[in-house]
């Protein structure tokens, strides 16, 4: 043993030790596993994808559907703020002298959710101080544009139905449109 | 005495006031040039960087947070667990600026006197890297760890109950860190205090050492020899970044309205703020018709206001004010270096906008997403 020169396998001048045809592992079975390897890699990897993927498109979707029914105009009192549509559809129903509106609980400065002050009269956002009337128009802080308004309309059973696939915004004077409140 | 200290601070606190002074103590503290370094010789302002300096200002830090811990408007802001960081980050602040400073005026005076810098004063005193730094290192982080989690065991972290879309805590306030940003954003669209201002001070930092070459401050401590920078500097970070943080931890109350930090958070606190555009104070106001309804033509006088500022005041710096620095630095740095500069210095042109001309936007043009 201790005369015995030891060398690395892979060293120069050794393959004739370990025969290219005596074994699997020629330069033909290199490619087989090869091949095989990088089938499994890309069946592997192709399956976690796939599950991946499938994660994007849960089974169950809780959110509330666009469009609702909030109950008959007469329930809304006038010149007042209904808070009960915020939590579950984040809407707040105005009702003014001559009308009904649907507007928008999304800050147009940065996305927080203002808050109704009913002594103020005003939505006042507590991220940065931004400033609303009841109908929406922005006057304080640094919202750049008022409130969005939702489509509003009479269904067949009298019921207001809110849509919220549609907005209307006042800057491109998109609350002159009739869909955008209900006169009462 | 104690109330009275205690009014005094809250009408202090009040932005425009507690921004004004600190805004004009600033190059008192750091004098930029000779004549703010004469005031600061005369009423003796440099003798903050002595070590008397030291104690008072400490002292002054903790006579501050002891009322306010007795006050039972300011113990609620002061203990809570989120805003322990800034109590942390006052102290630090103060203590590393006195070292600083006060090795700083150290040299200085021993530069006036035609002798080497402290740090110079032994050429073969060197201190490897391997072991010397990396063992400080080494211990200050293992001591850091110790303190954070006897931190983390003593004060529970500040959770609050699960996210509700009906109830939005009031006032909403971002990490203590961000608090700077939060205000910023007070003022400025989004796009610009959340994305451009947040870019440009990361690049413009970057960029310090390629505008400003002088070599002199080098690996020693010393004021007088960039004094400039140092001034331009300690008024970005002090004030426009610390001073805003602690305007949103300490002074900003429900629905994001100013309150003295001794003052009662009253949700109620009626704040008149009905804010304005400039294009509405031109053609409203100022010509009494109505906005007209080409969008560039309305904010016409938004866009050469903000043309000026941005393009036309370099050009008027560099022929009068600045003739020397132009010529000394050359158009590239000079124009990197004034773009940086005014926009930093725009942040507390529009909060003076603000709080004295209910100014809300230079251009705003809500149509586009577009508002400065």
């Amino acid at each position: 043993m201790s005369d015995e020169k030891i060398t690395p396998a892979a060293s120069v001048g050794e393959s004739k030790t370990q025969s290219v045809n005596g074994n699997n592992t020629g330069r033909r079975g290199f490619f087989k596993w090869l091949t095989l390897g990088w089938i499994a890699f890309g069946a592997a990897t192709g399956g976690f994808f796939t599950v991946m993927i499938r994660f994007l498109f849960p089974n169950v979707l809780f959110e509330p559907p666009q469009t609702f029914k909030i109950g008959f105009p007469e329930n809304f009192a006038r010149n007042a703020v209904d808070l009960r549509y915020k939590k579950s559809y984040n809407v707040w129903v105005v009702r003014d002298e001559e009308s009904i509106f649907a507007l928008s609980t999304v800050c147009t400065h940065l996305g927080c959710t203002p808050n109704w002050l009913q002594t103020e009269e005003k939505f006042k956002c507590p991220c940065h101080g931004s400033g609303f009337r009841m109908t929406g128009i922005n006057f304080e802080g640094p919202a750049p544009r008022p409130l969005e308004r939702y489509k509003v309309s009479i269904s067949n059973d009298g019921q207001i139905l809110v849509d919220k696939t549609k907005s209307f915004k006042w800057e491109k004077g998109e609350w002159e449109n009739p869909e955008s409140f209900l006169t009462v | 005495m104690i109330d009275t200290f205690k009014s005094v601070i809250d009408a202090l606190s009040t932005p425009t006031v507690s921004f004004t002074l600190l805004s004009i103590f600033t190059p008192l503290v750091f004098p930029p040039t000779d004549w703010f370094d004469k005031i600061n010789r005369k009423f003796g302002i440099w003798r903050l960087w002595t070590k008397p300096g030291l104690y008072t200002g400490m002292g002054f830090i903790t006579f501050f947070f002891v009322v306010g811990y007795f006050d039972p408007n300011f113990n609620i802001t002061l203990t809570k667990p989120d805003n322990f960081p800034i109590i942390l980050m006052i102290y630090s602040m103060f203590f590393f600026l006195w070292l600083g400073m006060s090795k700083a005026y150290v040299n200085d005076e021993r530069i006036d006197k035609g002798l080497k810098p402290v740090e110079y004063n032994d050429p073969d005193d060197k201190v490897l890297v391997w072991p010397d730094l990396v063992y400080i290192e080494f211990i200050s982080l293992i001591l850091f760890m110790v303190f954070l989690i006897v931190w983390s065991i003593l004060v529970a972290a500040p959770l609050e109950e699960p996210a509700n879309p009906a109830t939005t805590p009031n006032p909403s306030k971002a990490p203590w860190y961000f608090l700077g940003l939060q205000e910023m954003l007070v003022y400025f669209d989004p796009w610009l205090a959340g994305i451009v201002f947040p870019m440009f001070i990361i690049f413009g930092m970057m960029a310090i050492p390629y505008m400003d070459t002088n070599p002199k401050g080098d690996g020693y401590y010393s004021f007088k020899e960039r004094r400039i920078g140092i001034f331009i500097f300690m008024y970005g970070w002090l004030i426009l970044w610390l001073f805003l943080i602690v305007i949103g931890t300490f002074f900003r109350g429900p629905n994001w309205n100013f309150f003295g930090p001794f003052e009662y958070w009253d949700p109620h606190k009626v704040v008149p703020l009905n804010n304005v555009n400039l294009s509405e104070y031109f053609w409203v106001k100022m010509l009494n018709t109505g906005l007209p309804s080409n969008i560039m033509l309305r904010e016409s006088l938004g866009f050469i206001t903000v043309f000026a500022y941005m393009f036309m005041f370099p050009i008027f710096l560099a022929k009068t004010w600045f003739k020397d620095l132009f010529a000394k630095i050359g158009p590239v740095r000079y124009t990197s270096l004034m773009l940086f500069g005014l926009s930093m210095f725009s942040l507390p042109i529009k909060m003076y906008l603000r709080w004295f001309f209910n100014l809300k936007y230079i251009i705003a043009i809500p149509e586009w997403f577009f508002n400065i």
